[in-house]
């Protein structure tokens, strides 16, 4: 199943096998705009620009220390937050890639609509308010507050850019790909523009443009989706069961049903711990509790955020069998081998090419935001955690810090470009997957230990994220997607797709005994001192 | 002798027990909702295929459950602190500024 999950993930990617190939689309491919240069796609995407790059140059003159640079002076909204929170989250995998698994193959589609959203009420419950009431700018912040700051640091560093870089690889190809197969754009000239894009809103405008972009977004993709939503329904007396039952008449009661994805429930129960535990250690949604005044608004913008994630899941059920009853998978097939073109094709098939046009962008501007946010989140590991607080001490010089953080914004942006160039072509497809196991492995279990457990040390905490983010990588090269995917050799050393199964609990295991076999006094007694207290918000500010 | 100090501060405690506990109890409900859901599919597919009203799948019920049933505990959670835990820190640190 995760081999599916994770076209799904990062489903551009396997556009450009389709289009590379067009001898290979059978003769009946149908009549789309999709792959022509598109007027309407382009208006609309230039508007999205330069209304974001407006929004920028209004959050850049704000944005004057690191507060503003990495917390938006704190001045977010519970629902602003909400809907951002919600814009970074849903990228256009979940809105092109979901639609077309559940086109081409129904029920099994919808296995993802639930995974991407359950990992909420985690955040929600266990990290979000001790991370707003210990934590400064990063989750470092919060398991560095009782522990000694350098190690900590750098083992937090370590496992934060290893996520943040994996997330954009597969972000800047899906970019790539998704642009050239919609705007008929080149791949490297696209990936140039996301790039440009990303950097200005975050050198320049800081968090508070980012929060703003990803409010756009998420605004825009709801509406999009929604919109198409009601033009499919319309055609079923706005009776989403009609629809199903329409699909099955048309496809067979099989489509209703669970088919061959889940063939192995270890592999997806292992990639459904990455989902479910992942959201809560991914350094770019932890950041945006920040971002706002006080512990209750962090809860509250998880509520909001969870609904707005949520509705937007189940539009991808009317999405995806909308598509499967009116497109039919095998034109949909036809344009894409994956399947990513369903939800594209429908908007075409509903509201001709203004609407695809529409759709079009929006798929483009949620790709941008998801990687604005994830370049803030790298650069604040590179200039709070590594610069300011290990190589200067904690003393850095006023100024100094907002200056590291834009040229560590710079720095990030560049490098997503060139590696978004470099594998072009190639399956990066276990990337996100890879991106969520790190985050449960590294980033979730230290910060569950710092903030519940009295008895945990520096050693037990850095231990934990070290090995945990190491394990990762070591498990996912030996495994299945990268042996017999990409390397193309007979069996893979390790047989699941996603090691979170293993390397999750592993990393609470060595954090947990680490922590028993060392002794860090200072810990205990901050924890008995003030940090309790902080966490529960008892005196917090 | 217990100052108002130590005291507020084992307020403190029970009041973040109490929180914890609740935060506990609905992350196991979730994660009980979600695997339950995946250990269906798993294991029981025709069960998962049959229909319970003219194109409505369990499965598909199912799915939509997990959804709206993980938003609810959200919603749970937030009403309780927001109108609960809140209260009653303002009330515990008012006790303790006296």
């Amino acid at each position: 199943m995760n081999a599916v999950l994770l076209q799904a993930a990062t489903m551009p990617v396997t556009a450009p096998v389709a289009a590379a190939v067009p001898a290979a689309v059978p003769a009946a491919v149908p009549a789309t705009a999709i792959g022509q240069p598109n007027t309407v796609a382009m208006a609309f995407f230039f508007l999205f620009i330069a209304v974001t790059l407006g929004i920028t140059y209004w959050a850049a003159r704000r944005t004057q220390t690191t507060e503003h640079f990495y917390a938006a002076g704190r001045s977010i909204s519970a629902a602003q937050n909400g809907f951002a929170l919600a814009g970074d989250y849903m990228s256009a995998a979940s809105f092109l890639g979901i639609a077309g698994l559940v086109s081409t193959t129904g029920f099994d589609g919808l296995i993802y609509s639930t995974g991407w959203l359950v990992g909420w009420p985690v955040v929600l419950f266990l990290v979000a308010e001790p991370l707003r009431n210990l934590g400064k700018y990063t989750f470092a912040d919060v398991v560095a507050t009782r522990l000694r700051s350098t190690p900590v640091r750098m083992a937090a560093a370590y496992g934060t850019l290893s996520t943040v870089i994996f997330y954009l690889i597969a972000q800047m190809v899906g970019a790539g790909s998704l642009i050239k197969l919609m705007f008929g754009l080149s791949y490297e000239t696209a990936v140039m523009i996301v790039g440009a894009a990303m950097i200005a809103y975050v050198l320049f405008g800081g968090m508070l443009a980012t929060t703003w972009v990803q409010i756009v977004k998420a605004a825009l993709l709801l509406g999009g989706a929604f919109a198409l939503a009601m033009l499919v329904l319309a055609k079923f007396n706005m009776n989403p069961l009609a629809l199903f039952a329409a699909a099955s008449a048309k496809y067979g009661d099989a489509v209703l049903a669970p088919g061959k994805l889940v063939s192995n429930p270890f592999d997806t129960i292992s990639l459904g711990m990455a989902l479910m535990f992942g959201t809560a250690g991914l350094p770019h949604i932890l950041m945006r509790f920040y971002t706002v005044p006080d512990a209750r608004a962090a809860r509250t913008s998880v509520f909001y955020a969870t609904g707005l994630i949520g509705f937007f899941y189940l539009l991808t059920f009317v999405l995806g069998f909308g598509a499967m009853v009116l497109v039919g998978p095998d034109a949909i097939k036809a344009v894409d081998k994956g399947g990513n073109m369903a939800a594209p094709l429908l908007a075409e098939y509903l509201g001709g090419t203004p609407f695809l046009g529409f759709i079009a962008a929006v798929a483009f501007a949620t790709i941008l935001a998801v990687v604005a946010g994830l370049t803030l989140s790298g650069a604040a590991a590179l200039s709070h955690d590594l610069w300011t607080s290990v190589v200067r001490d904690g003393k850095a010089r006023p100024g100094e810090e907002l200056k590291v953080a834009r040229g560590a914004t710079l720095a990030l942006g560049l490098i997503a470009v060139v590696l978004g160039i470099v594998f072009k072509g190639q399956n990066v497809a276990f990337m996100v997957s890879l991106a969520f196991a790190i985050a449960a492995s590294a980033n979730f279990p230290a910060l569950v230990l710092s903030i519940f457990w009295r008895r945990c040390t520096t050693q037990g905490a850095v231990a934990s994220m070290v090995i945990g983010t190491t394990a990762t990588l070591v498990l996912i090269w030996l495994s299945p997607v990268v042996q017999v995917d990409i390397l193309k050799h007979e069996g893979a050393w390790f047989a699941l797709k996603n090691p979170a199964i293993f390397t999750i609990p592993g990393s609470f295991l060595v954090g947990i005994v680490v922590s028993l076999f060392t002794t860090d006094q200072a810990a205990a007694q901050g924890y008995d001192a003030s940090v309790r207290d902080m966490i529960d918000g008892a005196n917090a500010h | 002798m217990p100052t108002t100090d130590t005291r507020s501060h084992q307020g403190h405690h029970a009041l973040a027990a109490a929180r914890w506990r609740i935060a506990i109890i609905l992350t196991i409900a979730v994660v009980v909702l979600y695997f339950g859901f995946i250990l269906l599919i798993a294991y029981a597919k025709p069960l998962m295929g049959a229909l319970v009203a003219p194109g409505l799948s369990l499965g598909i019920l199912l799915g939509a459950v997990v959804i709206v049933g993980s938003w609810i505990s959200t919603w749970i959670y937030v009403r309780w602190a927001n109108n609960n835990y809140d209260a009653r820190l303002e009330a515990l640190k008012k006790e303790t500024a006296r």
